[in-house]
């Protein structure tokens, strides 16, 4: 449920480096549980920038939507184009086939994105 | 979130939900499911291909007996009581003097005198403080039954099949929105065939006590027919595909029964009732707006409840309720817009986040069941 070598946001988003400077981004298994079931996942286009904590898409299911959060300054070079037609994979595998987009980082990893047990702390807080 | 949770009222089958991993949330001051684990779209499909059960336990029971009985109904609701005959139910509201809706609700004759009315469980106390007070001068008791009954819906083509085994009561012979009294699994039953999805199924009340009983018995019955514990969240997406209404959506003190499209259960020739006089007026003046179907063009574009209508970026009607719609495969919902702009076809506007998208008005219901 929090995989040890992903980043996380308060926001339920994951990060995970590449080792090249770049990395993928997507939410995490607390977040689609949420959610419920994915029906589209709104993206932004390869080339597109964004600051931390900058809104980059919307991923709507059945009953509400929510907003993607970017976890650390970025460019998109690379969207899952595999959600268009399944965005179901959000739901059964956040962490694999449901990743969103992948990002050159600009600088440093944001200040403030948590490691799993900071984050599964944040979760347990949250659903208790 | 402990302590809220303990506020919340639970309905008897509270234990159930949770031994089946439930997701509650809290619905109107109850401690509901709206989902569980199967998921919403899972759910939704059960319900529309094989059968969905419900836990209904939350919605109110209001029962009126005596020999002033049916004429205080007939003053408290717009539809045409005298009409039901015994073992009969009508879907109806409480409307204010000026027309619009106290709540919408069902009413059952259970005999010359007496009537079961079901209401909202968001609205049950104040429905029954307005019963109470409309009912002086009327010769009958007015009970609220609403602690001392649990329900459930099991909705679904398979309806029959499922629940026939449980039953002595012949299923097959009971009317669309006509209901009996029968056991069910050895329990005491008003088996009402009547439901919020558009399918066929079955309502069905019972002692609080019984209904978890009633609950396991039904859930066990129609696991080999594929039956799904259904929550709040398909019962939505369900109903919307069917344009039935909810308060607090649809339907609520700022609109009235003509412009929610609820003529049909408005007999404005049946005598006096609460509303009639501020509903005739309205008939005869044109109306400013209506309720109508919209689906949107794009499919990034999803409405939700309560979203502007606009027109040149200034609002001109609200979405009431919205959704992906599971069954029609669209982005769908309903809103009420300015009559002029409200013909079949017709083009609007809906802001999503900021955004002004092209949605097209389109015929209701969403989704009709072939009978």
């Amino acid at each position: 449920m929090f995989p040890a070598d992903l980043k996380y946001t308060k926001d339920h988003e994951w990060l995970k480096p590449q080792g090249d400077g770049t990395a993928l981004v997507g939410i995490t298994h607390y977040a689609q549980d949420a959610l419920g079931d994915v029906v589209f996942v709104d993206l932004p286009e390869a080339g597109d920038a964004f600051e931390t904590g900058e809104e980059f898409g919307t991923v709507e299911s059945v009953k509400t939507v929510s907003e993607l959060n970017m976890p650390s300054a970025s460019e998109i070079i690379e969207v899952n184009a595999g959600l268009v037609d399944h965005p179901e994979a959000v739901n059964e595998d956040p962490y694999g086939k449901g990743w969103m987009v992948k990002v050159r980082l600009k600088g440093d990893l944001a200040a403030g994105l948590l490691d799993a047990a900071a984050y599964e702390a944040l979760v347990s807080a949250e659903s208790h | 979130m402990s302590t809220v949770a303990a506020e919340l009222k639970k309905t008897p089958l509270n234990a159930a939900h949770r031994a089946l991993n439930a997701k509650m949330v809290d619905f109107g001051g109850w401690d509901m499911p709206v989902q569980y684990p199967a998921g919403i779209l899972a759910e939704h499909e059960a319900v529309r291909t094989k059968a969905g059960l419900f836990d209904v336990s939350h919605m109110g029971e209001i029962r009126v007996k005596g020999p002033g009985a049916l004429a205080l109904v007939e003053h408290l609701t717009p539809n045409a009581v005298s009409k039901l005959v015994i073992g009969q139910v009508h879907y109806t509201a409480f409307l204010y003097e000026n027309g619009t809706f106290v709540d919408d609700l069902l009413v059952y004759r259970e005999g010359e005198q007496e009537f079961l009315l079901v209401v909202n469980a968001g609205n049950s106390d104040k429905d029954f403080a307005w019963v109470q007070q409309h009912a002086k001068g009327y010769d009958c008791t007015v009970v609220n039954e609403s602690p001392a009954t649990g329900q459930i819906a099991l909705q679904g083509p398979l309806s029959v099949s499922i629940l026939q085994p449980l039953t002595k009561t012949a299923l097959e012979p009971i009317g669309y929105y006509f209901f009996t009294h029968g056991e069910v699994a050895g329990i005491p039953c008003l088996i009402s065939r009547t439901g919020y999805t558009g399918e066929d199924g079955f309502e069905l009340y019972c002692a609080a006590g019984d209904a978890e009983r009633l609950w396991n018995a039904v859930m066990a019955a129609g696991k080999p027919h594929g039956l799904l514990p259904a929550g709040l969240g398909c019962r939505n997406t369900l109903r919307l595909e069917c344009k039935m209404a909810l308060y607090g959506h649809e339907i609520d003190d700022t609109i009235h029964a003509l412009e929610a499209g609820l003529a049909w259960i408005v007999k404005l020739d049946k005598g006096d009732f609460i509303g009639r006089e501020a509903l005739l007026a309205a008939k005869a003046a044109p109306a400013p707006r209506k309720l109508v179907g919209f689906k949107t063009l794009e499919r990034r574009d999803i409405a939700r409840d309560h979203m502007p209508v606009v027109q040149d970026g200034k609002p001109i009607g609200f979405v009431t309720s919205a959704a992906p719609s599971p069954t029609c495969g669209i982005n769908l919902g309903l809103a009420y817009v300015p009559t002029e702009r409200a013909k079949i076809g017709g083009r609007i506007q809906i802001e999503i986040r900021g955004r002004a998208v092209d949605a097209e008005i389109i015929p209701t219901p969403f989704y009709k069941r072939q009978k």
